[in-house]
């Protein structure tokens, strides 16, 4: 053994040459602190360029102008009203939509009587632009809540059931028949294996499900609402104030980052064993 | 408690994979199944287990199971089966839960199956941080907790390397050498024919498919005393292995020619 490690020290001859590196490329790394940089190098460019006269600040305010807009806005209590109007309809509106479309996704998994006609449906309505369908929801309910609440439900429970009962479909049957051979319960096969099998996919689900509803959310509030971001935006919009409307722009951007950031949240706690 | 295939048949469709299988297990007993690979060795097991139905003839029970046996028949995967969100413990209380035991009665009884599978010090970890050899562990510790008359097993160490295999072979052996008539049995279906020889009383050789038993190879050797190398298994073994050979030859052709067609 030691003759062969000799023999390959004193080898490296002439014509040796080191193999050539093929590893490495296309993993990029993150680098928060970078990241956050670069944003903040572009709004530092924004305010450069408005205070340098370089675009008119009735199209572009500057960033300054714009916090500004949003503390005013804060003080006076009109962003409270605003924003808690939003998040009451985007709340319910999500928890009907996601609740049903959990449950309705779970009975198209599940259930083959269900399974056929329910996956054609939804097949079938899913494509539908949501908005589109606000004007007859205002038939139906009235210009009030209802309507904007129904249309918010009705566009996140689409692809909640989609991802709910493609990630049904897509947990392990083998833990299945492990289940069933252990002689556990429907019951406890579906909430001891196929619930948790299939969370990971409802979850990213539930993802898209929350930036669909932030969209419906804000073009129902334009269409016909008083409070709400979404009619704060069109308002400003309307007597020019761009400042004001950005700063609803940014309370938005927000809302997304909360959004996610707290379905990032449940998904780090319920998922860890990942 | 004795299982007993009686002049069981099965097809799929129009393909018949297992033709008039008839014999018996009890306890302390170790019945291994080989044949060549799509003879319906799988097929039959699910269908003494009771996960499928066969076309012709019976899967049949007699005597009673061990006092507070929760699942007579018990499968051990070859794929572990293992639920990767819970705990080797939690994996071992699954199986434990919906059946009225105490929580005590529950505690007492995984702590002793992870003893008697040397996983007391795992029993927080998830499976995904465990080798393949202690995943199998942890589905042979759920599958005892359930005080199984009899552990129906399907090519369990063939996802394992060799020398993992080597170390889980003793442990099955020593699950299975008792002798009361509470003693663990065991259906063990394996491609590998020393294992077949390591651990069987009775091995069935099975026909390529449709399956049919060949030949019932008897083992008298005191299990315990069996090692893999000694010279009268290894003759077994490849006694075996002529038997077969023809066969599974031909099964691997004819299995060729599916994939072709299809393809
Ligand atoms: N659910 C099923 N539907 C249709 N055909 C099946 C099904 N399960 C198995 N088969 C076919 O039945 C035959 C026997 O399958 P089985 O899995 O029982 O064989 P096996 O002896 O366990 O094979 P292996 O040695 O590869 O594990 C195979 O040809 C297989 O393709
Ligand atoms: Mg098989």
């Amino acid at each position: 053994m030691a003759d062969v490690v000799h023999d390959l020290q004193a080898s490296p001859a002439a014509a040796s040459r080191p193999v050539v590196f093929r590893g490495g490329l296309f993993v990029p790394r993150t680098h928060r602190l970078i990241g956050f940089a670069a944003l903040v190098a572009l709004i530092l460019l924004w305010q450069a360029a408005s205070s340098l006269g370089w675009v008119s600040p009735v199209l572009a305010p500057s960033p300054g102008e714009v916090i500004d807009a949003l503390w005013r806005m804060a003080l006076s209590g009109e962003l409270a009203t605003h924003l808690s109007a939003s998040l009451l309809r985007l709340a319910g509106g999500f928890a009907i939509g996601v609740t049903a479309g959990i449950a309705f996704g779970m009975a198209i998994g599940l259930s083959s009587l269900v399974r056929s006609p329910g996956a054609t449906l939804v097949a079938a309505l899913f494509p539908i632009p949501k908005i589109a369908l606000l004007p007859l929801f205002i038939l139906w309910f009235g210009i009030g809540e209802s309507s904007k609440v129904a249309t918010i439900a009705f566009g996140t429970f689409f692809p909640t059931v989609i991802a709910t009962y493609g990630a049904v479909d897509n947990v392990d049957r083998s833990l299945v028949r492990m289940g069933r051979s252990f002689g556990l319960s429907s019951f406890a096969i579906i909430s001891k294996i196929i619930l948790p099998g299939a969370l990971p996919g409802i979850l990213s689900g539930l993802r898209i499900a929350s930036s669909i509803g932030i969209v419906l959310l804000i073009a129902a509030e334009m269409i016909g609402a008083n409070e709400g971001v979404g009619a704060m935006v069109l308002a400003a919009g309307n007597l020019m104030q761009s400042d004001r409307l950005l700063a609803g722009v940014v309370v938005l951007s927000l809302l997304g980052l909360a959004v996610s950031g707290l379905i990032g949240a449940i998904e780090k706690r319920l998922l860890a064993w990942r | 408690m004795q299982l007993i295939a009686d002049h069981i048949a099965h097809a799929y469709g129009p393909l018949p994979v297992l033709d008039d299988i008839s014999f018996a297990v009890g306890p302390g007993e170790v019945v291994a199944i080989v044949g060549p690979s799509g003879c319906g060795k799988s097929t039959l097991l699910r269908i003494l287990g009771g996960l499928e139905k066969p076309q012709a003839g019976r899967a049949l029970v007699a005597g009673a199971p061990p006092s507070a046996s929760l699942n007579p028949l018990t499968f051990v995967f070859q794929d572990f089966a293992l639920l990767p969100w819970r705990t080797v413990e939690g994996n071992v209380r699954l199986v434990l839960e919906g059946h009225g035991l105490t929580q005590a009665a529950m505690d007492e009884t995984v702590r002793d199956v992870l003893s008697r599978t040397r996983l007391t010090d795992f029993a927080r970890t998830y499976p995904k941080q465990l080798s393949g050899g202690m995943r199998q562990r942890v589905g042979i510790a759920r599958a005892l907790a359930v005080r199984p008359a009899l552990l129906l097993m399907d090519e369990p160490l063939s996802a394992l390397d060799a020398q993992t295999r080597e170390l889980l072979m003793d442990d099955l052996v020593e699950l299975v050498s008792g002798d009361s008539a509470e003693a663990l049995g065991m259906v063990y279906v394996t491609h590998n024919l020393d294992e077949a020889v390591r651990l069987a009383d009775r091995i069935l050789v099975l026909s390529r498919r449709p399956g049919r038993v060949r030949e019932t190879v008897t083992i008298t050797a005191d299990r315990r005393a069996r090692r893999s190398d000694d010279p009268g298994l290894v003759r077994r073994a490849r006694e075996l292995w002529e038997l077969i050979r023809a066969d599974a030859a031909e099964a691997d052709r004819e299995l060729a020619d599916v994939e072709t067609i299809d393809g």
